[in-house]
């Protein structure tokens, strides 16, 4: 019982550190129809940033500045990798992707030496609180009631404000949004500072739990938070949230087991089952080719 | 613009290709500059998984290199110079970057971190006829069914059974949990080794991989408490050891944890630094084996920005790191032995150098291994954050 | 009209057949350069690292080229080419393995008590052609390419089953999918007991020898021709699998020059307009996907005798991702442009570039940022430009002959509009 409890607990605030990848994951891709297999690496840039800036700065200040210097990284990823292949087909769009998401982690090696880097302790955080007889951090206790916190400002943000409203127009079409007069670029760039601000904010709690950043540790996150996302029904926000919570505690239900070799593995069979029967997600809206 | 950065594009890449193919051309002749030069090749991972293992036995090597910068053949004087090649600790990459030193014309190549990297080269170095000297591969098949691969490391049969009785007379264990990385062979070596021992003497093990890149541990470690283990046993990476071992003490696991060589790194040494972690790592060397290494070794370290940073920041000697220095003096050896800096001839003394280094006698079986019956057991002192002896095994 | 065509046709023919025999040639000549002539330069030493990045450009063009078929001429965005890869290469070795090898404790299966599969394909051809001498060779070469043609077989095999239901997905699903697909090969190879929920053991170390590597099947470096002395008399370890590279690529580039070829073209370009043309497109994409899969594995298994050991560990979606830069390097769509591209990534990152890792001297100025890694930090930025700035790769959708064409063509149009305007 308690350890069925423990794994709830660790499925649950890893669920909802993959749900704040994914957020990113959905809204990119629902605004430019694009996987962008950079957005776990800049996870693991704000995990490295704050190593660096914890440093020189006081954990209060540095913590904002590294979200800050997320949403630009994001910002300045979008304009320079992005932006120039708009015109050009989906694949080449994804290749950059990929290419961005080598860039950063080769950096990143370069710039720590393939050191394990140790992240700072965060002393709100990492206080440990013994639930059912076990102990969790906190940074896994708040992850819950952090993500459902800002899904609904998030929510609030794209129903009830003219940059939301602006967002769901060009996702539904892009041309006919830019004949409205939408500044296309600009609503684009706003989803990325959004995504990024959220991988920043995940960073901060996954790696409180998991303290120690290599090159690649944005990559496995990244790619469950991806799944997660199609899992939702790709472009739908509840659907992400849901879709890495349940992808979170299945996985650490998996573990428990003597299948734990498979837990990766059954993330992607979930999502080649997913994407076969139900291509669209559990949320997803069923979209028809025009001819 | 577009047409100006294509030509400038091809002119940055012709120019690379200019610059990157001179030395390779170049190094053939032995006197540069009036002077006599004899190469030492290492081979080691300095990007990737393994790099932090991979720069300190580097480090071991240049430091040996600069102490003893030059060796006399025959009365005439020769310079030593060390030649690194980074195989970035995959396998696929490893040909390559073997070929690299072979190119540089070195006399004999030390290395690598890593054994699935060292048997991946293995055949780049045989081709051209270089003997090869494995600081810390442990692993059985890198000397097996050759006759250019060394080691003056022990090997995981040896680790793996040493462990085990140690877990067994220090514990009392009957119940071991053995964790590594899915599809590496050193660590899943090392556990089956430690399963054959520690089964055969009436313990039981729960075994359990995870995959690549993990970073959750909470799970595994929480099972090895609910199964009711009395031991972790994990010889992985040193960026997953630093996570078990960091989230082993937040989850307050409370039991011992046991790990390899791969262990023995002072990162692995900060995660557990401060807190009640019951750490214990066999490895090749302990600080204090001998104070004129250890001294000459933290001055060099200490003076020196870029071994401080290969060294993960701080003085902390690590065990790969007397390797590594041990190594190069055995190279000397065998060079000395062999007269000249011919690769063939050094490849021709290798097998018969006798050497006694900081960590201990040095001499090659049939196979190509180093005779050694000596593995020491290091814990940690998590309120200093320091290693300290705790025992020392021999083979029975 | 026809008759001139079938002429050109035999002309450009028999020219393309001139051209692979010349590359063959100067390959032999250029590997045995040292044999004949005494102080060659040490560029052309039999290990040089031109040899090295030479065997493994030969395997990676394969590679590429499988993959082009797929993502460039078929229009099926495929991110699955590791575990094809994968899947070649542990057929190939497993089958081709020597049985002493496989023995229990001194082998190395040592883990599992030996290996299942107790024969290895050139040992036994072996026992029908004999060992040494010309019949080894012939064992030997038959026993390579029949492991080989399996290996593909099996990738293809595994590649129609994936297809299945996979091919019913679009774009960036399809990629992602694959990629899916080729984790979960990749796990199971490196598994090596599976409990069974009945409480038996299913253990797929005795197949795939699990984590630890297979070594000691035939390696490129097997087809040089030694004396009695051990001494090498002929290199072949360069125009051998280059000679198979070659069979295989002509085979490709004669697929996608037949009607299948212009079927998959079809599906590229217009997947509906296809169809309306009678297409059949659920055949002609798992026809292309089992196709690319069994080269992929073929490549994969050279890829194999090139690094002389196999393990699953670094086929992950990092070397998928490579094989689709080389692609795109190369250019999208064209078959040469996929050789090129193959040459030109791996030189540059494994040979041209390599002195960015070393700390350099100019005179008394230590050159700034160079140390381990920022080898592959400008790479990268390399490789960002070509796909931000030349976006059809280097040569798009040409062909290396059309190059050389163009200016006939150019030419001829011009006439003919100097000639209407007239």
């Amino acid at each position: 019982m308690q350890s069925m409890i423990t794994t709830l607990l660790t499925g649950i605030s890893v669920g909802g550190q993959y749900a704040l990848i994914a957020i990113g994951y959905t809204m990119v891709y629902g605004i430019l129809r694009l996987i962008n297999f950079a957005h776990g690496d800049v996870f693991m840039v704000a995990g490295m940033m704050l190593i660096w800036l914890a440093a020189i700065l006081p954990l209060p200040v540095a913590i904002p500045v590294v979200i800050a210097i997320t949403i630009l990284l994001g910002f300045c990823i979008e304009r320079a990798a992005y932006l120039p292949l708009r015109q050009a087909p989906r694949m080449s769009v994804m290749i950059s992707a990929i290419g961005v998401s080598y860039l950063l982690q080769n950096v990143i090696t370069y710039l720590t030496g393939g050191q394990p880097m140790t992240y700072p302790t965060i002393p709100f955080l990492a206080q440990t609180v013994e639930i059912f007889g076990t102990k969790q951090t906190m940074a896994t206790m708040i992850t819950l009631p952090a993500v459902i916190l800002l899904v609904v400002a998030l929510t609030f943000l794209i129903n009830h404000t003219k940059v939301g409203m602006a967002m769901r127009a060009v996702s539904k079409d892009f041309e006919t949004s830019r004949l409205m007069g939408i500044k296309i670029n600009n609503v684009i760039s706003v989803t990325f500072i959004i995504g990024s601000a959220l991988a920043a904010v995940g960073s901060v709690l996954y790696f409180s739990n998991y303290p120690k950043i290599v090159a690649v540790s944005g990559a496995l996150p990244g790619l469950k938070a991806f799944v997660a996302a199609v899992f939702g029904g790709i472009g739908s926000i509840p659907g992400a949230v849901i879709g890495a919570f349940i992808i979170g505690i299945c996985e650490n239900l998996i573990k428990a087991t003597p299948y734990s070799v498979f837990s990766d593995a059954f993330t992607f069979a979930v999502l080649v089952i997913v994407l076969i029967f139900r291509p669209t997600g559990i949320f997803g809206e069923k979209t028809l080719d025009k001819v | 613009m577009k047409k100006l950065l294509a030509l400038a594009l091809a002119l940055a890449m012709l120019g690379a290709a200019f610059v990157g193919c001179t030395p390779a051309t170049n190094s053939g002749d032995v006197a540069e500059g009036g002077e006599n030069v004899i190469r030492i090749g290492v081979f080691e991972p300095l990007t990737g998984d393994s790099a932090s293992g991979g720069k300190k036995e580097l480090l071991g090597v240049q430091y040996a290199n600069a102490e003893t910068p030059t060796v006399t053949l025959d009365g005439v004087e020769y310079k030593v110079e060390v030649v690194y090649s980074d195989n970035g600790s995959t396998t696929d990459k490893a040909p390559s970057a073997a070929a690299t030193l072979v190119d540089k014309d070195v006399s004999i190549v030390l290395g690598s971190y890593g054994s699935g990297v060292s048997m991946a080269a293995s055949d780049t170095f045989n081709q051209a006829g270089l003997a090869a000297m494995g600081i810390t591969c442990t692993n059985p098949n890198v000397t097996k069914g050759n006759e250019h691969y060394f080691r003056i490391c022990f090997l995981d049969p040896f680790q793996g059974s040493v462990l085990a009785n140690f877990a067994k007379e220090k514990f009392g264990a009957k119940k071991a949990y053995l964790l590594g990385e899915l599809g590496n062979e050193y660590d899943q070596g090392l556990l089956t080794f430690f399963e054959q021992t520690f089964t055969a003497a009436g313990g039981e093990v729960v075994k359990a991989d995870f995959p690549t890149n993990t970073a959750d541990f909470t799970q595994y470690l929480n099972t090895a408490k609910a199964e009711g283990c009395d031991v972790i046993f994990t010889p992985v990476s040193i960026a997953y050891a630093t996570q078990i071992v960091s989230q082993a003490a937040r989850l307050g696991i409370g039991l011992p944890i046991l790990g390899s060589d791969t262990l023995d790194d002072n990162k692995v040494l900060e995660a557990a630094k401060g807190t009640d972690t019951q750490l214990f790592v066999s490895t090749f060397y302990q600080e204090g084996g001998s104070a004129a290494f250890d001294e000459g070794i933290k001055n060099y370290i200490n003076t020196n920005a870029d071994a401080k940073t290969a060294n993960g920041g701080d003085d902390t000697i690590s065990a790969v790191t007397a390797m590594g220095y041990d190594a190069y003096y055995v190279a000397l050896e065998a060079i000395k032995a062999a007269g000249s800096a011919d690769k063939a001839a050094v490849k021709a003394a290798l097998p018969n150098v006798k050497y006694s280094g900081v960590s201990g006698e040095i001499a090659f079986d049939e196979i190509g291994d180093a005779i050694r019956d000596t593995a020491y057991i290091k814990t940690v002192d998590t309120a200093a954050g320091t290693w300290k002896l705790e025992t020392v095994q021999k083979a029975n | 009209m026809n008759r001139i065509d079938n002429k050109k046709n035999v002309k450009s023919t028999v020219i393309a057949l001139v051209c692979i025999l010349a590359f063959w040639g100067i390959l032999l000549l250029i590997e045995n350069l040292n044999l004949i002539l005494p102080n060659v330069p040490k560029l052309f030493t039999p290990t040089s690292k031109l040899f090295m990045v030479l065997r493994k450009v030969i395997v990676y063009s394969l590679i590429a080229v499988s993959m082009n078929l797929l993502n460039g001429f078929t229009g099926l965005f495929s991110l699955g080419h590791a575990g094809f890869m994968l899947l070649g290469a542990y057929t190939f070795a497993i089958l081709t393995t020597p049985v002493s090898l496989k023995v229990p404790v001194d082998g190395i299966f040592y883990k599992y008590g030996g290996s299942i599969v107790n024969f290895s394909l050139q040992e036994a051809f072996g026992s029908i052609f004999g060992n040494s001498g010309a019949g080894g060779a012939v064992s030997l070469v038959l026993g390579v390419l029949v492991a080989l043609i399996i290996s593909g077989l099996v990738a293809a095999l595994f590649a129609y089953l994936i297809g299945l239901p996979v091919l019913r997905l679009k774009s960036d699903y399809l990629a992602i999918a694959t990629l899916g697909f080729a984790e979960i090969i990749r796990t199971i190879f490196q598994c090596e007991v599976i409990k069974l929920p009945g409480g038996g053991e299913l253990v797929l170390g005795k197949l795939t020898n699990g984590a630890n590597m297979i070594k000691g099947f035939p390696t490129l470096n097997s087809f040089n021709i030694t004396n009695a002395t051990g001494q090498t008399t002929l290199y072949l370890s360069t125009v051998v699998p280059a000679i198979i590279v070659t069979a295989c690529i002509v085979v490709i580039v004669l697929l996608i020059n037949s009607t299948y070829g212009r079927s998959f073209k079809a599906i590229r370009d217009d997947e509906i307009a296809a169809e309306a043309m009678g297409i059949n497109l659920a055949k002609h994409k798992i026809l292309s996907f089992c196709i690319s899969a069994f080269f992929a594995a073929v490549g994969g298994a050279l890829y194999a005798m090139f690094a002389t050991t196999y393990q699953a560990k670094p086929f992950t979606s990092v070397l998928t991702y490579e094989i689709l830069l080389i692609v795109v390097t190369g250019g999208i769509g064209s078959v040469t442009g996929s050789c090129i591209g193959a040459f030109l990534y791996i030189a540059c990152s494994e040979w041209w570039l390599r002195f960015l890792d070393e700390p350099m001297m100019i005179g008394a100025f230590q050159v700034p940022l160079l140390k381990d890694g920022f080898r592959m930090v400008v790479f990268s930025i390399v490789i960002m430009i070509v796909v931000l700035f030349f976006r059809k790769g280097i040569m798009g959708t040409k062909e290396l002959p059309d190059l050389f064409k163009k200016r006939k063509v150019k030419a001829k149009t011009e006439g003919t509009v100097t000639d209407n305007a007239k």
